[in-house]
């Protein structure tokens, strides 16, 4: 775990639990799951060719996560060590199934062009590493914070990817037509191909900032401007 | 098509082409990706994960057919549960088997097995396999094409990384994002398969 000083957001004492409000923080972007620990790759790729289908796999994401952690880490010391992995997966595994059949119920459209994918949140090993690795041994507030945090960042990097995925495939963002009738759609975008190329460019670009705030900051400790030559 | 018994075998056929190139599992319906990444550093251990992979399919195959047979009509809600216990129980249960019956092939699937339980590729066969209403021969092709189309992809991929490491490519690239784009290409050539279906009808 890092500690509470060498975050990039600067205000890490904001909440009133600092524990929990750094837990809830690091999922957003220092470790967030698909970006920099490149967990739950196949929903993160599968159903991401469009931003509205990101922000509903994300959500359902989100949900399950929530859930099971909050679950796990109430009842952590009632769960024997040698079936902790079983447990784990029935409790994902419900709460998947009620994910699963409320988008049915409320959103049948979305429900369907996810298909397959939502129940396959269960197999997401973002959401078993997070109560192996975080639920099965923290409080109750923590987990959740951690779980809350880890869920967003997961959601944004879905909507950021379906997003781009979106503009460049379809001309359009969540379902918005952005450059009138002379765009000419890059299509393998939106096809599968494009999920993998998206991540790996993202992924690079993300590298090559950092790389360049590191130069920055170690050629120059007084320069102020940095976000000027990381954009 | 001529009906009766070749219209059959026909289907039948196209089933495994679909899942092993068409509908590759790997490259356009990203499953099982974590092993595809993480696997696929050498020639050799992609192959054995492959054959690993095609072994728990079949299994899950059976396990699915016999789920959707018995019990699901009376609980369709426990779908997913049943799916996942059954599974991984079934799994490990052949595993020790083999373990006892097959030591050889136990040495080379070995490792592999219990990780393979969990993949997301496993869990999909199954619900596919559901809601296409494949039946019992159909589910076994499908699970052999599925598991052809994972080793193909995955030692595709070893073979490919391998050639990476020789070359000399830019430090910032090096690792998953290199990985991202070969695996996008690979997903671009197979893409090329789709022209068998539409002239197949």
């Amino acid at each position: 775990m890092v500690g509470p000083g060498d975050t990039g957001h600067g205000d890490t004492g904001l909440g009133d639990t600092p524990g929990s409000y750094e837990e809830f923080v690091k999922g957003l972007w220092r470790e967030n799951p698909v970006f920099v620990q490149v967990l739950g790759m196949c929903p993160a790729l599968a159903v991401t060719n469009s931003a509205v289908n990101g922000l509903a796999m994300g959500g359902a994401t989100l949900f399950v996560l929530f859930m099971s952690s909050l679950l796990i880490s109430s009842l952590r010391s009632f769960i024997p060590k040698a079936v902790r992995i079983s447990t784990y997966i029935l409790v994902i595994a419900t709460f998947v199934t009620v994910a699963d059949l409320s988008l049915q119920a409320l959103a049948p459209t979305v429900h369907r062009e996810l298909g397959a994918f939502i129940s396959l949140i269960v197999v997401n090993c973002l959401i078993l590493g997070r109560q192996e690795a975080f639920a099965s041994k923290n409080p109750v507030g923590r987990s959740l914070a951690d779980a809350a945090g880890m869920g967003l960042g997961f959601t944004l990097a879905l909507v950021l990817l379906g997003g781009a995925r979106e503009v460049l495939g379809k001309g359009a963002l969540f379902g918005v037509s952005l450059f009138g009738e002379g765009f000419e759609p890059w299509v393998v975008m939106i096809l599968p191909p494009g999920g993998f190329l998206m991540l790996g460019l993202l992924l690079l670009l993300f590298a090559w900032i950092a790389e360049k705030r590191e130069k920055l900051l170690d050629e120059a400790e007084s320069e102020p401007d940095l976000d000027r030559e990381a954009a | 098509m001529e009906g009766g018994m070749t219209d059959n075998l026909g289907q039948l056929f196209w089933i495994f082409i679909s899942a092993m190139v068409v509908n590759n599992f790997t490259l356009s319906y990203f499953l099982g990706l974590c092993p595809f990444f993480g696997v696929s550093g050498r020639l050799v251990t992609a192959f054995r994960l492959g054959l690993a992979n095609i072994f728990v399919l079949v299994i899950t195959s059976l396990c699915a057919s016999f789920l959707n047979a018995f019990v699901l009509p009376h609980a369709p809600y426990l779908r997913l549960i049943s799916f996942i216990v059954v599974i991984a129980s079934t799994v490990q249960f052949v595993e020790m088997l083999i373990k006892k019956l097959l030591p050889g092939l136990f040495r080379a699937l070995g490792i592999f097995l219990p990780l393979i339980t969990t993949n997301c590729a496993i869990l999909a066969l199954a619900l596919f396999q559901t809601s296409r209403a494949y039946g019992v021969i159909e589910g076994l092709v499908f699970a052999l094409g599925a598991g052809a189309g994972l080793t193909l992809a995955l030692v595709l991929m070893a073979g490919l990384r391998e050639e990476a490491e020789l070359s000399s490519v830019p430090a910032l690239l090096r690792g998953t994002a290199m990985n991202l784009l070969i695996a996008g290409i690979l997903s671009l050539a197979f893409m090329g398969f789709a022209g068998l279906f539409s002239t197949a009808g």
